[in-house]
């Protein structure tokens, strides 16, 4: 296995302060440290409210870092980066997938679906067959993509938005309960996906409820409890 | 390299009083920043300030012109700020009816630009318009028609047409989807985050839809009573809002 | 009691009226095809019909001057004789009805045929001097565009009439571009009359007496007028010569003589058709008469 890491967080403190409750604060992690290596997947493990998907988004950029380093294998630092190397860096180094499907309204799932690949420089006619050929694997039925996500159930537009996530090729994938809403056989198909992307080197950070899915899919587990405040350390 | 747009204590007075100040942003090709922010915010003065729309402004606001070469738009002629409009340079209004020209036909209204900019063949100058506005999803057999007769979706687009067919670098938009109906309004939104990418363009779009700007900004600027309370990456600013403000204003939306 | 006899002075308006006027011309002159404002008078007739090439007519004329009048390109309608006698009365001018024989010729709505020149002045009569004012109503965005030279606007008049028309309609008041610079409405006339503009010997003035602007084209002063590539600037043409005098390449009036649905082609400029008649023997010049 490759020793450099593709995620290396380390000293990250989260606290929310919210105004409309008073300045309240509530912190959530203190002194989160871990690594991720290419080729492996590493599930966040730990109670509801630990801050598993505060991770995600901390990793993605969404939400802000109190202190800490985010670095990423491109040498991009998420926590201290500027917009627009954040964006790159979700261009050219990682992907999300996360619990919900956000897109415009009116767009068909198939163009959801191949939209990060053009937007990566991949011709049109090859992303949408590559795009195709995943919702296929993802059984939603071909009458279907000419439609919009937003009309699908919730169980399709979940697997709608995997395939968004898994289909450009990223050495990162940060993964928020993609198998939540799925049936044993599409849940299968999402393993075999990750094993893919494992088996090509790719790097995953993920959380997944499921047991069954999690043992099917984890090399490592990091538990997030081990990260979470004193009490009163942050109030 | 340096920004599309660099601005530095950008503001603007009406009288004594401030319609916005201190507003510091970078902006570069390919990028959408939407201002979002209440009614009397300041973020429509600080579009017509970024615009030159509004007269002398405070602060400098330095442009990299498609030669190359930087000016600070404080210090050009009148003559070279409208050169930039004519040519490099795009506005959508809210209401179409102030960006187009309402007795005009649809060909003529995205054909002035163009003659503006010299263009002297008509028959070129109709091919142009005809092919704008298939872009933008208007039938071709309504070219020679008035923009009166058309729905108010339609009229955005046509807009949004007469705005794009000069190839500008640089777009401007005023709540460019607010008067529509909910449903045009994704059409809408599609068209323009398609454009922005095929086009490669820069855009500032003032919005106070929050769901505007997570559609199809990259970075979002909060403002409250002329200043800038926030800024940064959208997903950051929407989901992990600091500032009270832009708490309260997340916090605010209806969820569907 | 003897009755009491007002007397003007020449040319009716006031001498500072006068100079004022002068300046307004001299700055047109310098600047082809500019509109200037001017700080326009009353003269004795309502305005719409001629003041502004009233008071022009009145800044330059001189008692050596041999004034002619038209409307239309005849001399003997209403407007052109009553102007013509004011000024033979204010400024005690001769006066004429031939091109050729006239210092001045004040016009409404035509240029002669006969060619003008050096050392003629061409006065037009001017209803709405700014070309752009219906495409842009307001005063300071189309004298900022004049400024800028941002000229974009007048064409899209022209594609609007190609895609409704299939060629542009726009027969009088045919927008022109002086010197290379100025867009100029050329007064009511005929777009048939465009080409004579365009070079021509004579000194061209125009007055706008309601709208308070002067303009001018100096003599030998490039006047295109404009078009696409396209589609380029045609002046209209006619295939069948005059009624009266039988001469061909003029602009013909259609003249309505019964009742029944009859009309014939004849000259509009009286004084061209009169002499070819005249000169051809084929017509008596008081045909006209009879027609009018």
């Amino acid at each position: 296995m490759n020793r450099t890491p593709i995620l290396a967080v380390s000293g990250i403190d989260k606290t929310f302060t919210m105004h409309l409750q008073g300045g309240q604060r509530l912190a959530v992690l203190s002194d989160l440290a871990f690594e991720v290596f290419p080729g492996e997947c590493v599930v966040l493990g730990g109670p509801s409210g630990a801050g598993k998907s505060t991770i995600l988004k901390l990793v993605h950029g969404n939400y802000a870092a109190d202190r800490g380093r985010i670095l990423l294998g491109s040498g991009v630092d998420v926590a201290t980066a500027d917009p627009r190397a954040v964006l790159a860096a979700r261009r050219d180094t990682m992907g999300y997938v996360s619990q919900f499907l956000r897109c415009v309204p009116r767009v068909p799932a198939l163009q959801v679906v191949a939209e990060p690949l053009v937007e990566r420089g991949v011709p049109h006619d090859e992303a949408r067959e590559r795009a195709a050929a995943v919702l296929t694997r993802l059984s939603i039925p071909q009458r279907l993509w000419a439609l919009p996500p937003a009309t699908f159930s919730g169980g399709e537009q979940q697997r709608v938005n995997i395939a968004r996530g898994f289909l450009p090729d990223l050495p990162l994938l940060l993964l928020d309960e993609p198998t939540a809403s799925l049936d044993s056989r599409n849940r299968d198909a999402v393993i075999a996906l990750i094993h893919e992307k494992r088996s090509r080197g790719v790097g995953m950070l993920g959380i997944f409820h499921d047991p069954a899915v999690r043992d099917a899919v984890a090399d490592r587990i990091v538990d997030v409890e081990a990260f979470a405040p004193r009490a009163g350390a942050a109030a | 390299m340096t920004p599309l747009l660099q601005v530095r204590g950008a503001g603007h007075r009406y009288g004594l009083r401030h319609g916005c100040r201190d507003v510091d942003l970078d902006l570069w090709p390919g990028e959408v920043l939407a201002v979002v922010g209440e009614s009397g915010s300041g973020k429509s003065t600080l579009l017509g300030t970024l615009s030159q729309r509004l007269g002398p402004s405070e602060g400098s606001i330095r442009y990299r012109m498609a030669d190359g070469r930087v000016i600070d738009l404080g210090e050009e002629s009148e003559a070279a700020v409208r050169r930039l409009w004519r040519s490099e340079w795009g506005f959508v209004h809210q209401d179409p009816a102030d960006g187009l020209r309402m007795h005009v036909s649809a060909g003529g209204n995205v054909g002035e630009p163009l003659m503006a900019n010299g263009w002297r063949h008509y028959g070129r100058i109709r091919e142009a318009a005809a092919g704008w506005l298939e872009r933008v999803e208007i039938p071709a057999d309504r070219i020679d028609d008035h923009p009166t007769t058309f729905s108010g979706g339609m009229r955005q687009r046509l807009q949004i047409a007469r705005n794009l067919v000069v190839s500008p670098r640089l777009v401007f938009m005023d709540e460019p989807t607010s008067g529509l109906d909910v449903s045009v309004q994704a059409r809408l939104l599609d068209l323009i985050r398609g454009l922005v990418f095929d086009l490669g363009l820069a855009v500032v779009v003032v919005t106070h839809d929050l769901a505007v700007a997570r559609l199809v900004s990259h970075r979002t600027l909060v403002m409250k009573d002329g200043r800038v309370v926030e800024s940064g990456l959208t997903d950051r600013v929407l989901d992990d809002p600091h500032a009270a403000y832009t708490q309260l204003l997340v916090s605010s939306v209806l969820q569907g | 009691m003897s009755a009491r006899q007002a007397v003007y002075n020449i040319g009716y308006l006031d001498e500072q009226t006068k100079r004022m006027i002068r300046r307004a011309l001299l700055k047109a002159v310098a600047i082809p095809g500019f509109q200037v404002p001017f700080a326009s008078r009353e003269v004795p007739m309502p305005r719409g019909w001629g003041t502004g090439g009233v008071q022009v007519t009145a800044a330059v004329i001189g008692e050596d001057d041999v004034l002619k009048v038209i409307d239309q390109g005849a001399d003997d309608t209403t407007n052109a004789v009553s102007i013509r006698s004011f000024f033979a009365s204010v400024a005690r001018v001769a006066t004429t009805t031939r091109t050729d024989e006239a210092t001045i010729i004040q016009t409404r709505h035509r240029i002669p045929e006969t060619p003008l020149s050096e050392g003629q002045v061409l006065v037009y009569q001017v209803p709405i001097p700014e070309p752009l004012r219906f495409l842009e109503p307001r005063e300071t965005e189309t004298r900022r565009l004049h400024a800028l030279e941002e000229y974009g606007l007048m064409f899209v008049k022209l594609y609007e009439d190609i895609a409704r028309f299939g060629h542009i309609a726009k027969t009088y008041d045919y927008p022109v571009l002086v010197g290379g610079r100025y867009l100029m409405s050329p007064s009511p006339i005929p777009s048939f009359d465009n080409p004579k503009m365009h070079r021509n010997p004579a000194l061209q003035l125009f007055g706008a007496g309601r709208e308070k602007r002067i303009y001018a084209v100096p003599p030998f002063t490039s006047v295109e007028s404009l078009g696409f590539e396209d589609f380029p600037f045609e002046p209209q043409r006619f295939d069948e010569p005059c009624a009266l005098c039988g001469s061909t390449g003029g602009y013909l009036d259609e003249v309505i003589t019964d009742d029944a649905g009859g009309s014939m082609f004849v000259c509009s400029d009286t004084d061209h058709c009169e002499r070819t008649a005249t000169r051809s023997g084929t017509e008596s010049a008081t045909g006209t008469e009879a027609i009018a």
